[in-house]
């Protein structure tokens, strides 16, 4: 859990963490909190929300759960850059058309699969050649490309929508161990997650993101490739998105140019707001944001499950961002007020 | 604020944090609380009336007035209705409705589908489970719902459209359609048959373009615009979609074109009386919405009696619309549409 | 900065108002403009030359260019505000239910109302960003959503027909006058207004100071939170604005009315030359930005390319435009260095 120490630029304060135990710093974390809310939510929703305490549940909340924590994952190796990815869910629905066109035109689905994800690391290189290379700011880029991506992805299809897919891959995408409940596709998740998780915590080039997030030039001379490093994350982000596309397209059966429009918000939300990430970079950590977006899952499910309204739902999960967000903002702003901390802000 | 000696900081943080949590927890469990307690009603060994409406999206006055109808058939036979949506048209929020009334072990889902496959393997386990599948206004296919509440075949609406247009431009001339969005299943095929019934019978009126309007206000109304203007020969528009007409007859209404440019379209008669009484709009047609839900909430409750179970010469009660049919392919058909203009536009509300 | 300062001045004033023309960002994409009108016009003259094709060319963009001016000058101060689209959706309605509600309201009651309660929704943002010291992208992005959620449940799925509105609310929509319709001329106005305090104003000199270093601004002792908060209030106020006019234009709204014209404010922005890391820029620019956007979106069809392509043409403009930038402002920075070679030598 050393992971933690980069959680503040400030010296001083990451010196008055240390002074506790291990086990202290871990529990007072932004991240527990936000793994206890799961936590919580989950047990007062199965007391409380008819049908919300089955197995069936778990498994429909993981299954929805699924693009967006796959994408959740690179997403944050990217904002920890300083960076940010708005092009993810028309990397994503180009991906899907991709696999729906090959696979009508007879290519095998296995092949199609393999053109996808390399179509998503091409759509990554674009963004990672105009942020790295051309020196573009990332937020403007993928805005670009959040356009250009899905306009390719529409103009390919057109009114059609492909909707054959052999049954095994179909079935795959949707099929669970047993009656546990839990999804076979959980396990390619798990996977994911604990290669993110070590190699953003527990390697050079993971420490190196953290760096280079919170001061470029103190990475670079410190050795941190810094381009090289911003534009992998930015390739490992078009290839998860893609790897998202050809699911999302084998769990609704169904390759069309307007798949997942708008995911890109839910993702971000998830990391920044809930999962702890912040937007200036060099800060966060991979269980924070996996807890983040298992929270808005939960939600989700169990508001749904109670009859709330699809309506009051976006409400009630726009207000718990706004209230993440600000909550340890209004304390900060508090603290302000003493001459030390002051000192040191920005 | 009251914490302020530093090693008391991180535990404020955590403390507001997990408070946030709970707050919101509590949200969840008081919405919860409120409906939770009439799931398990209803005396066991009676037939489960619990009828479960799921637009395309909530907000759409179209859907609004049919689901209307639907509460109403359904307090005739005292069921218990309910109406749950996405806020947008999008397949995949569908499937997470479904699933979710599969698992509160709804009696039926009566369906408005965004996408005629992707629901499939959702509405499959709902039938599994017992839940009665009705679709209405947009199909799926076949295969995945009991009984398809059929507003006008799509022969009749493709019909009336080439109809009402060439015989308001005098059966020769250019015509466009404004259509809603590029995946609508239900349009799509509407426009293929007109299509076809244009090039067999009216020779002289050609079909020049199919734009889509994305049932948006703002993106229909542009592409009107667009349409005059890169077609000046233009002598009619049809646009098979309540959002679309509405929204081009706006446009026709403020414009050079109004008068000489013919209109018609599916429209509702709320949205479109002030446009067939200033003359923008000459007739339009469209089935009684009302009515399609009622229908529909009839044909849920005759499959949960297992009065039918959606095979063709099956046939119900439907209230005060008199006895139904199941024809081919598990299909009730509502009726033929209804042409509305000035003669008879005040008569209707909605 | 104070490279700037070593430029010689061109010797006399017409010299300089051409050279400045022919440099700044904005002529680019104004040329961009005029070859996609003039080609789409020998294509199809009625595109330009039919009354209401000139109108339209007017009229279709104004909206647009209100929310643009705003985007702009809140990204000149290196913040930006993704709640424009749902503060249009919430003062549309809101104007539509003054009408209902309120029978025989005065027209100029409800612009005064939606544009203040504009105001308010961006003064919210605002202070959540200025007091909140949280990132504007984060903030906005959450009032995009509490502001289109209060709009969904206070509409539901109610909508508002042309009907409900009064006609002279409505012929302001669409009426011309002199061939320039009334929308256009407000969108002018507000333009030149802005685009005025930006160059001329303390104020408006303020948010450039603001954006090209934030730090240093507050260091030099600018009020940094009080600009920032008058930036969002008068995109917000800009906003409402819009939103009205979209209801006079549209003559229907209902709670999705404005989604997603964010993504097309910050698009025109960024296309019109307006660095997103703020400090730079012009709503001139912002404005032909909002221009270029829906001209194009309405010149494809005409072209011959079909519906479906139109949003990938919209997504290589924004790159080429940005990329552009960045070439430009590479070969300025050269100039510049050698410049200063020069009178070091």
């Amino acid at each position: 859990m050393t992971s933690l120490d980069t959680r503040t630029p400030l010296a001083a304060k990451t010196i008055a963490n240390y002074g506790r135990p291990l086990w202290r710093r871990w529990l007072l974390s932004r991240e527990s909190a936000v793994i206890v809310a799961v936590i919580l939510v989950w047990v007062v929703a199965s007391g409380v929300v008819p049908y919300f305490g089955t197995t069936t549940t778990l498994g429909f909340l993981l299954l929805d759960a699924t693009p967006i924590l796959m994408i959740a994952l690179p997403m944050t190796f990217v904002i920890i850059t300083g960076e940010i990815d708005l092009s993810v869910a028309s990397t994503l629905g180009l991906s899907s058309v991709m696999l729906g066109v090959l696979t009508k035109g007879g290519v095998p689905i296995e092949l199609a699969m393999i053109v996808c994800l390399v179509v998503g690391l091409l759509a990554g290189a674009v963004n990672g050649f105009l942020v790295t290379v051309v020196g573009l700011p990332s937020l403007a880029v993928t805005i670009g490309t959040l356009a250009l991506f899905r306009g390719i992805a529409v103009g390919l299809l057109g009114t059609t929508a492909i909707t054959t897919f052999p049954p095994f891959w179909q079935n795959l995408a949707q099929a669970r161990f047993g009656l546990t409940g839990i999804p076979v596709v959980m396990v390619l998740v798990v996977v994911l997650i604990v290669i993110f998780a070590l190699v953003l915590h527990f390697t050079p080039f993971g420490r190196g993101l953290f760096a280079l997030g919170l001061s470029k030039d103190t990475a670079a001379f410190s050795g941190v490739k810094v381009n090289r490093a911003k534009f992998i994350a930015f390739l490992l982000t078009g290839l998860i998105a893609a790897l998202a596309g050809i699911y999302w397209t084998l769990r609704y059966g169904s390759a069309r140019g307007d798949n997942a429009t708008g995911l890109e918000l839910s993702v971000i939300a998830a990391v920044l707001l809930l999962g702890g990430v912040s937007i200036f970079g060099g800060k966060g950590a991979m269980h924070g944001v996996v807890a983040g977006v298992l929270l808005l899952g939960v939600l989700q499910s169990a508001l749904r499950l109670a009859n709330v309204s699809s309506d009051a739902i976006n409400i009630i999960i726009g207000a718990l961002l706004i209230v993440s967000v600000l909550s340890p903002r209004i304390l900060a702003w508090a603290r302000r007020l003493r001459p030390s901390v002051a000192r040191q802000r920005k | 604020m009251l914490f302020q000696t530093s090693s008391k900081r991180s535990v404020t943080r955590a403390l507001s944090l997990t408070a946030a949590a709970i707050t919101l927890a509590l949200v969840a469990t008081g919405c919860a609380a409120s409906t939770g307690g009439s799931s398990t009603s209803g005396p066991s060994g009676a037939k489960n009336y619990k009828i479960a409406f799921l637009p395309k999206q909530l907000g759409n006055a179209y859907f609004d007035t049919s689901d209307k109808g639907g509460a109403a058939a359904i307090k005739e036979f005292n069921g218990t209705y309910s109406e749950v949506g996405p806020a947008t048209a999008a397949a995949n929020a569908q499937v997470s409705y479904i699933n979710t009334l599969t698992q509160q072990q709804v009696g039926a889902i009566v369906l408005s589908a965004n996408d005629p496959t992707a629901l499939g393997s959702a509405l499959t386990q709902a039938r599994a489970a017992g839940v009665k599948i009705v679709t209405y206004d947009a199909d799926t296919d076949a295969k995945y719902r009991d009984i398809f509440v059929n507003q006008a075949t799509a022969e009749g609406i493709a019909k009336i459209e080439v109809d009402l247009i060439t015989k308001e431009i005098g059966d020769k001339g250019d015509i466009a359609i404004l259509s809603a969005t590029a995946n609508a299943a239900n349009q799509n095929a509407w426009i293929e048959l007109m299509k076809k019934d244009l090039a067999a019978n009216h020779p002289n009126v050609k079909l020049v373009d199919v734009v889509y309007g994305n049932d948006d206000d703002q993106t229909s109304f542009d592409k009107t615009a667009a349409l005059l203007q890169t077609y000046p020969n233009l002598k009619g528009i049809i646009s098979p979609t309540t959002v679309g007409v509405a929204a081009a007859a706006r446009y026709l209404s403020t414009s050079s074109f109004k008068g000489k440019v013919a209109l018609t379209g599916l429209g509702t008669p709320n949205q479109m009386r002030d446009y067939v009484n200033n003359g923008t709009v000459t007739a339009f047609a469209l089935w009684n919405p009302a009515d399609l839900g009622y229908l529909a909430s009839y044909a849920a409750k005759a499959l949960i009696d297992g009065t039918i179970t959606g095979k063709e010469g099956d046939s119900f009660k439907a209230g005060k619309l008199g006895t139904f049919k199941v024809g081919a392919n598990g299909t009730v058909l509502l009726g033929a549409p209804y042409t509305f203009d000035k003669s008879n536009i005040a008569k209707f509300n909605f | 900065m104070s490279l700037t300062s070593t430029k010689r001045p061109p010797t006399n004033a017409v010299a300089r108002l051409t050279g400045q023309f022919f440099r700044s960002r904005e002529t680019g994409i104004l040329a961009a403009l005029v070859i996609v009108i003039a080609v789409t016009t020998i294509v199809n003259p009625t595109f330009l030359f039919s009354t209401d094709g000139f109108r339209d060319l007017l009229l279709t963009p104004s909206i647009l260019i209100l929310i643009a001016v705003g985007q702009a000058m809140v990204i000149i101060t290196r913040n930006v505000d993704l709640s424009v689209g749902s503060v249009v959706g919430l003062t549309a309605y809101l104007a539509g239910r003054l009408f209902i509600d309120v029978p025989g309201i005065p027209i100029i009651a409800v612009f005064l109302i939606a544009v203040a309660a504009g105001a308010l929704l961006g003064l919210v943002n605002g202070l959540l960003v200025a007091y909140g010291k949280v990132p504007a992208l984060v903030i906005t992005l959450g009032t995009l959503y509490a502001y289109r959620g209060i709009n969904v449940l206070w509409t539901g799925s109610n909508r508002i027909n042309s009907s409900d509105m009064p006609q002279a609310f409505l012929g302001l929509g669409t009426q011309t006058s002199l061939f320039i319709p009334s929308l256009t001329i407000i969108a002018l106005v507000v333009v030149f207004a802005a685009g005025w305090y930006l160059r001329n104003r303390r104020g408006g000199r303020e948010l450039y100071a603001i954006g090209s270093d934030p730090a240093a601004a507050e260091l030099y002792g600018l009020n940094v939170t009080r600009r920032i908060l008058v930036a969002f209030v008068l995109s917000g106020a800009l906003a409402g604005l819009a939103g009205i006019l979209f209801a006079a234009r549209y003559g229907t709204t209902n709670s999705q009315t404005g989604t997603g014209l964010e993504l097309q404010a910050v698009g025109a922005a960024v296309i019109g030359g307006v660095a997103i890391f703020g400090g730079s820029g012009t709503v001139y620019g912002a404005a032909i930005g909002a221009v270029l956007l829906l001209t194009i979106n309405r010149a494809l069809p005409i072209l011959g390319i079909q519906d479906f392509w139109q949003q990938a043409v919209v997504g290589a403009l924004i790159i080429g435009a940005i990329v552009l930038d960045r070439v430009l402002a590479l070969r300025l920075f050269r100039k510049l260095i050698s410049e200063r070679q020069v009178s070091h030598d």
